[in-house]
């Protein structure tokens, strides 16, 4: 029987069967292949420039680049301090309102503590030989993640781009981490 | 020690913790030869998880095996292609 034989009683010819059924493979293989390519990417929003803060970033970042994958890292607000050529060594830790920390709030208020936290932090960090900000922020680069530093919050907090790291990325807006978080497979805002 | 397992390359990780030897152990494969076998000696503990982890969502790599011996973690990782 000839495939583009007419049926008579109203039920799909075998031609048109095929070609449903190619349709639908299509359909599956878009739905499953993203845009045709596998490359998977993250994007992550650092909003926050405490050094408890810094680390998950950086340490996402830097795995999912080992990964393979596509990152970018968008610094905004006090993320910025993180990509900031001097304040990026004296991130400083909180005292007050962190639960974790082995002092009463009424303590955490008076001077000198988050100083005291900081360094409590510091030396646990060197204890425990985890890797420094420093260490994980040129890890990021030389793995191809992208550290971004937006525009609008470095004039706002008056950084210039010579306050910045070698290799960071400015000049980048909301629209710019926007349409990377739309292509994104996973987009964190920390 | 590394009975059936033949290395061709090894990356000493001991002292570094999370991510670092995820991250060093992709960039030494990196330098592998098509076919060769890196070994990754670790003393992270998480790194029994992650390298496993990594491993899986990596084309281009096969996890031969994983060995724990006196806190020393070690990670034998195939570049396949």
């Amino acid at each position: 029987m000839s495939t583009d034989t007419p049926s008579t009683d109203g039920s799909p010819t075998l031609a048109e069967l095929q070609a449903e059924v190619q349709s639908l493979r299509e359909e599956v293989a878009a739905a499953t292949a993203d845009d045709g390519d596998d490359q998977q990417s993250m994007v992550i929003i650092a909003t926050k420039g405490t050094l408890d803060m810094a680390y998950p970033p950086l340490i996402l970042g830097s795995t999912a680049a080992a990964f393979g994958w596509d990152v970018t890292i968008f610094h905004t607000f006090w993320g910025l301090d993180i990509l900031h050529e001097e304040k990026s060594r004296n991130l400083k830790l909180s005292a007050l309102g962190n639960p974790s920390m082995p002092m009463p709030n009424a303590i955490a208020t008076l001077p000198g503590m988050d100083g005291m936290a900081t360094k409590m932090m510091q030396k646990k960090i060197a204890e425990n030989e985890v890797a420094t900000i420093q260490e994980l922020i040129d890890t990021n680069l030389d793995m191809g993640v992208d550290l971004q530093a937006c525009e609008m919050t470095m004039d706002l907090m008056d950084y210039d781009e010579s306050d910045m790291i070698d290799g960071v990325t400015t000049g980048v807006g909301a629209a710019t981490a926007l349409a990377d978080m739309a292509d994104a497979d996973v987009q964190l805002m920390i | 020690m590394t009975d059936e397992i033949e290395a061709t390359d090894t990356l000493d990780v001991q002292g570094l913790n999370c991510p670092m030897p995820v991250v060093k152990t992709k960039q030494a494969i990196d330098d592998v030869a098509p076919g060769g076998v890196l070994e990754v000696v670790a003393t992270d503990s998480g790194s029994m998880s992650d390298i496993e982890g990594w491993a899986d969502a990596t084309s281009g790599v096969e996890l031969l095996d994983q060995r724990e011996e006196a806190d020393i973690y070690r990670h034998f990782v195939r570049k396949t292609e």
